[in-house]
């Protein structure tokens, strides 16, 4: 289980990107953060992989405090970041160098398997498209069996097919091991289709503004007026919380066709 | 398709053939054009000297040149000389390109060895080369030692720079990735910083490899009974400018040749890259 309590982080620079967040995930959960730009999605996100520690709070995994990327912590960024000198299986297998030959060669195969780049194992990353590397990273990032993935807008950069297509991938994946994923997106389609929560955030300072659950059983159709019903939800949530922070920083309120057009 | 989608689709095809033989044309043609500004000087002058227009006695036309070559070439001495000299370059160059990638490494990833050793190295580096040369002859004699101390000195800068400055400026996307998995300070530098740097750390070396050459040169001009830098001695002092400038060819020749054999070797490393246009 991962368990925040009050996390906030302020740059060296003054800016306070989160203040006081504190959200419970159990094992095995889908969680989507969504939020208006600069309201600290990426920044608590990075708080909990390790890579930029909280200035303040705890990040607790399975009752180990987190201060810096840990073993059962898996992270993928928006771009894939492939190692353009690896090959493709080489670049799968980067995270368990440690083990045999033969148990990593027969590991990375069922990961390119599951993501259906059995074919490219030999290639350079330079020769994949865009969803191609995006899926190789997260084959990258599956393979050491992490128990918790954080994503940080996986699909941001690809085309509205691929990331329909590598959506649906990513459940697929999620099935086989049920890791817990916490990922953070701009899209609220993409957050209704695979999360259990979405939590919106709001910003100046970074915090919680509403948590709205997703109890659609899966596969989830992003057509069906249940969808329709959750994302009206989400969106309002957004809405309000962008309404919220206008009062808060300028002492009168937007409205909300003001805050549409400023978000 | 479109009609102008099948034209053009059409026109392709037509094109296909003639396309792959203008293209094995130009890869046939491409390296001959760099010979041809210097043939033609050659030529030129050749021309200049047979019809008597200049003396040819201090600038030899090529024929002078090449028969003092095939003459060096059957005494021995061509290769006797030529090899001392490249021996000379490949042990300075050794040293200096260990010696530099290993400080360039450390002063890239560690601030605190660059605030360290960078000032002090960067002094250094503002010494003319040559000037060291009589401290290392009273430190190191006048043999072999002095000799490719220079040589190492020499190569050592570009190679430091070229590592330490290629280090600095990883992508720090790809350094996070490091991160990520946790990867310890040395797995981060052989496994992350260390290929990431490869094409830049080629460059470096083949600018090491240039000043290596000028510095045995200079090494052996400067007090030398062996190596293509004493042939030129030799023709100086002995008054034949034929013998200079047959071994000036000589040090482009194997110079050119080491060049080619750094690109040789680094290129089956280097086919990951991601670039506009592969030569």
């Amino acid at each position: 289980m991962l368990v925040l309590d009050r996390v906030s982080k302020t740059y060296p620079n003054g800016v306070h990107a989160l203040g006081g967040v504190s959200v419970a995930v159990e094992l095995g959960e889908i969680v989507a953060v969504i939020g208006g730009s600069g309201c600290g999605k990426s920044t608590l996100l990075r708080a909990i992989s390790g890579l930029d520690p909280a200035s303040e709070g705890t990040v607790v995994l399975d009752g180990e405090r987190i201060t810096a990327p840990h073993e059962k912590i898996g992270i993928i960024f928006q771009e894939p970041r492939l190692l353009p000198w690896l090959k493709v299986a080489d670049n799968v297998g980067f995270g368990i160098v440690d083990r045999p030959k033969p148990e990593r060669a027969e590991r990375v195969g069922a990961a390119l398997k599951r993501v259906g780049l059995a074919d490219k194992a030999a290639v350079w990353p330079r020769e994949l498209s865009g969803g191609q590397a995006q899926r190789v990273a997260i084959a990258r990032a599956l393979v050491p069996r992490p128990e918790i993935l954080l994503l940080d807008e996986p699909f941001s950069a690809l085309d509205a097919f691929t990331r329909t297509d590598l959506q649906d991938h990513l459940l697929d994946l999620w099935a086989d091991l049920k890791p817990t994923l916490l990922m953070v997106t701009h899209d609220v389609d993409e957050a209704i289709v695979l999360a259990d929560r979405v939590m919106v955030m709001c910003p100046r300072p970074g915090r919680i503004f509403d948590e709205i659950d997703v109890d659609l059983p899966r596969p989830r159709d992003r057509q069906s007026a249940a969808f329709d019903f959750v994302k009206r939800r989400v969106l309002v949530a957004l809405d309000r919380s962008l309404n919220r922070a206008a009062t808060v920083a300028d002492g009168e309120t937007k409205t909300e066709a003001g805050a549409a057009m400023w978000w | 398709m479109s009609l102008v989608g099948m034209t053009i689709a059409a026109e392709g095809t037509a094109a296909e053939p003639q396309r792959a033989a203008s293209k094995t044309w130009t890869r046939l043609t491409r390296p001959l054009l760099g010979l041809a500004v210097p043939v033609a000087l050659a030529a030129a002058w050749e021309f200049i000297v047979r019809m008597g227009w200049a003396s040819g006695r201090l600038a030899p036309p090529p024929s002078v040149i090449f028969n003092e070559f095939v003459d060096l070439a059957r005494t021995g001495d061509l290769q006797s000389n030529t090899l001392v000299t490249l021996g000379r370059v490949a042990a300075g160059f050794a040293f200096g390109v260990t010696v530099a990638t290993i400080l360039g490494a450390a002063a890239g990833y560690s601030p605190l060895v660059r605030r360290l050793l960078d000032p002090s190295l960067q002094a250094l580096r503002a010494i003319p080369s040559i000037a060291w040369v009589p401290l290392f002859v009273l430190w190191l004699g006048i043999f072999e030692a002095s000799k490719i101390t220079l040589i190492a000195v020499g190569v050592f800068f570009p190679v430091y720079l070229g590592v330490m400055g290629a280090i600095q400026s990883v992508d720090r996307k790809l350094v996070e990735v490091g991160r990520a998995f946790r990867l310890s300070d040395l797995a981060m530098v052989r496994r992350i910083l260390l290929p990431a740097v490869l094409p830049a750390y080629v460059i470096a070396l083949r600018s090491g490899l240039g000043l290596g050459w000028m510095f045995v040169a200079a090494a052996e001009l400067l007090g030398a009974s062996q190596g293509l830098g004493y042939l030129l001695l030799d023709g100086q002092q002995l008054g034949k400018p034929a013998e200079i400038v047959a071994a000036i060819v000589a040090f482009a020749i194997v110079g050119k040749a080491t060049d080619w054999l750094i690109v040789l070797t680094a290129a089956p490393f280097l086919r990951w890259e991601d670039v506009a246009r592969q030569d």
